[in-house]
């Protein structure tokens, strides 16, 4: 009797203990572990390496006890709710990071910069209708065309001069390292290029020195409207011509050798070639570079706000949302200038997706 | 394609000069910040860098130590001249950077590998309309989150957190994460997975016994995407973390220092160049899955 209780009611009801307490004991880790770091004074050495056990170890855990769980269930619910298991905390994630604020943002750019009233469009009106915001399209429209065009034309002659080079690997290392750095280093590099010293004083930026050297007067370049934004663009297609090159790179030794011999053949010299067989042939790429490229420019912020902040007329769209946001806190404006954004970039980034699904991934 | 070039000695010459005087322009800005960031104030306030080749003596390393220093730092310059000058504690910077990278770069992958794990191999309802939001949610540029995620973090005393901007990190970064990860795991062969199965493993033994090593190239070149990504970001870093000293990262730091140190040539250069030296250094050791990674991520949002 005794060994019947322990077998039919003891071991399950203890198993069923077990199944609660494993993800009890993995949530009170967790826990302790977040208000550690959110209210501990511990040396930063120590908070740093607790923070970084504790994040990353706490989301092979999580994984870990959601399957724990999982299949202590019924065989039946146990299949059913396995997927979720994988799938179930990117949704959740997206779903609070990306999707409910899209949709939140589209509610809010109806109302007022609290937030309390209704206003109808008058944040969208006011987003197409004022002066800067006016300045802040047109300068985007400018960092498109000229980023976009700079960095592709840069890239298309530096890949085709490589291609045609003993030296290629070194040369495209030197163009392709500014990837690496960030637009608020760059930003710093850049600053020193254009550095500014009042006239007879020696010249500290290069830039400044060469037009000393040939008998132009320094100019603070920053301030010069409306070629200030020229020289920010510059900065852009310093960055992103190394991933143009390497990419129409990639495509230029796809060219089959045969049509250019052929080319060769019927008498056609070096520039035709190119022209008339090599472009033609990597359109496509030139294609997706260019959209890439141009989403970048329209979602350009960092460059901006370390090196003008939006001064002198060089306001963009993403620099004017910021200020709106945390400036002058207008939630309304913001979020309006923000959805605006988001529309610009849909149709670009959906054909970028296209091409994208077209080629190789890795 | 053949070297067309390599036929005519005269072309193969001009090609080779052209290029140098490309790579010369390219370089050239990132030449001038590393010798101005070892040349001392006096000479960076004065002198173009250029003429440090001619007088190349008094180069030195104070900058770095101020930089890298504490809010009160000490040193003997070259005149022998005791300088107590205020640092601007990149070190604290530095450490905080990889504090919400590290976690920034693996939390992602592991949700987006399991995530992309269970579109491409398993079954549930709604696994077509779920993985279609979520290529659809590639062209919601992030600034759209800022306001709303911010809320949150208020609410929930987030902000200024890790946990937070880690999580930020992790949301934006998951897109992209689960397209290009679920494009490569899809693509592994199904007669590998059914013998697993078949077998009686669980579908987390198949995923963390089978799946994450055959998918590792893919997930480097993701991991170093999104490691470029996040330690270069300020946007996001200005706005969860906000701006107190003992948690932001670099590119804030170098971002304050530009406003406050606009004219210290010497130590702006020698700052931006510790915001760079990780990222260089994996530039050039791991430049094969770089290029993968930037070429695999440039379709981020």
């Amino acid at each position: 009797m005794e060994q019947k209780l322990w077998q039919h009611v003891l071991v399950p009801v203890g198993k069923i203990l077990i199944s609660i307490l494993i993800p009890l004991i993995a949530f009170v880790l967790l826990w302790a572990g977040f208000i550690f770091l959110r209210d501990s004074n511990a040396p930063q050495t120590v908070i740093a390496v607790v923070a970084i056990i504790w994040g990353v170890g706490g989301v092979a855990l999580l994984f870990y006890v959601a399957d724990y769980v999982v299949n202590k269930l019924p065989v039946v619910l146990a299949k059913k709710l396995q997927p979720f298991v994988f799938v179930g905390p990117a949704l959740a994630i997206l779903a609070w990071y990306l999707f409910i604020p899209t949709v939140r943002s589209l509610y809010l750019s109806f109302f007022g910069p609290r937030s309390e009233n209704f206003v109808g469009l008058k944040n969208y009106i006011y987003a197409f209708t004022d002066p800067t915001m006016l300045q802040a399209f047109i300068n985007n429209l400018m960092w498109i065309i000229f980023g976009t065009g700079g960095a592709v034309g840069f890239g298309l002659l530096i890949a085709l001069l490589a291609d045609r080079s003993k030296l290629e690997k070194v040369f495209k290392s030197i163009i392709f390292m500014p990837m690496a750095i960030s637009f608020v280093g760059a930003g710093v590099i850049w600053r020193f290029v254009y550095a500014y010293k009042p006239p007879g004083e020696d010249q500290v930026g290069i830039l400044n020195a060469l037009v000393t050297l040939f008998g132009g007067n320094p100019q603070a370049w920053f301030t010069l409207r409306p070629w200030n934004n020229i020289f920010l663009i510059v900065i852009l297609i310093w960055l992103q011509t190394g991933y143009a090159m390497v990419i129409i790179s990639a495509a230029l030794k796809g060219v089959p050798s045969s049509i250019i011999e052929a080319g060769r053949i019927d008498g056609a010299g070096e520039i035709r070639i190119i022209r008339s067989i090599i472009i033609p042939y990597i359109t496509s790429t030139l294609v997706t570079v260019s959209t890439t490229i141009i989403i970048i420019s329209l979602k350009i912020f960092d460059i901006v706000f370390t090196m003008t902040n939006g001064n002198y007329g060089t306001e963009v769209i993403a620099s004017m949302q910021y200020k709106q946001m945390f400036r002058f806190y207008d939630y309304g404006r913001g979020s309006a200038i923000a959805i605006v954004l988001v529309i610009a970039v849909i149709p670009v980034m959906w054909y970028n997706l296209k091409q994208f699904g077209k080629r190789e991934g890795f | 394609m053949k070297r067309i070039g390599e036929r005519r000695s005269s072309t193969t010459l001009v090609v080779t000069s052209l290029l140098a005087v490309l790579v010369l322009i390219w370089s050239v800005p990132i030449i001038g910040l590393l010798i101005s960031s070892i040349r001392p104030k006096s000479a960076v306030q004065s002198t173009g860098w250029w003429k440090a080749f001619v007088n190349s003596s008094d180069l030195t390393l104070d900058n770095y130590r101020q930089v890298l220093g504490g809010s009160s730092y000490t040193f003997v310059d070259s005149a022998g001249n005791i300088v107590r000058a205020s640092g601007d504690n990149l070190s604290q910077a530095f450490l905080n950077s990889l504090t919400v990278t590290i976690p920034s770069v693996i939390i992602p992958l592991l949700i987006a590998s399991a995530a992309a794990f269970g579109f491409a191999w398993l079954d549930f309802p709604g696994r077509k309309t779920f993985f279609t939001i979520v290529v659809a949610l590639l062209v919601v540029p992030l600034q759209i989150a800022l306001i709303p995620i911010l809320r949150d973090y208020q609410t929930l005393r987030l902000t200024g957190s890790y946990l937070g901007i880690w999580l930020a990190h992790t949301g934006f970064g998951l897109p992209l994460g689960i397209y290009l990860l679920h494009n490569y795991i899809s693509t592994i062969p199904r007669d590998i997975f059914e013998s697993a199965f078949l077998d009686g493993a669980r579908p987390m033994v198949v995923f963390s016994r089978l799946v994450l090593p055959l998918a590792v190239p893919a997930i480097a070149s993701l991991a170093i995407f999104q490691f470029l990504w996040v330690w270069n970001d300020l946007l996001v870093a200005l706005v969860f973390l906000g701006g107190t000293d003992n948690v932001a990262v670099l590119t804030q730091k170098l971002a304050s220092m530009v406003g406050s140190r606009g004219q210290d040539w010497h130590l702006l250069t020698s700052g931006a160049f510790i915001t760079m030296i990780i990222p260089l250094i994996v530039f050039f050791s791991l430049q094969r899955y770089f290029v993968q990674g930037l070429m695999a991520g440039s379709v981020k949002g």
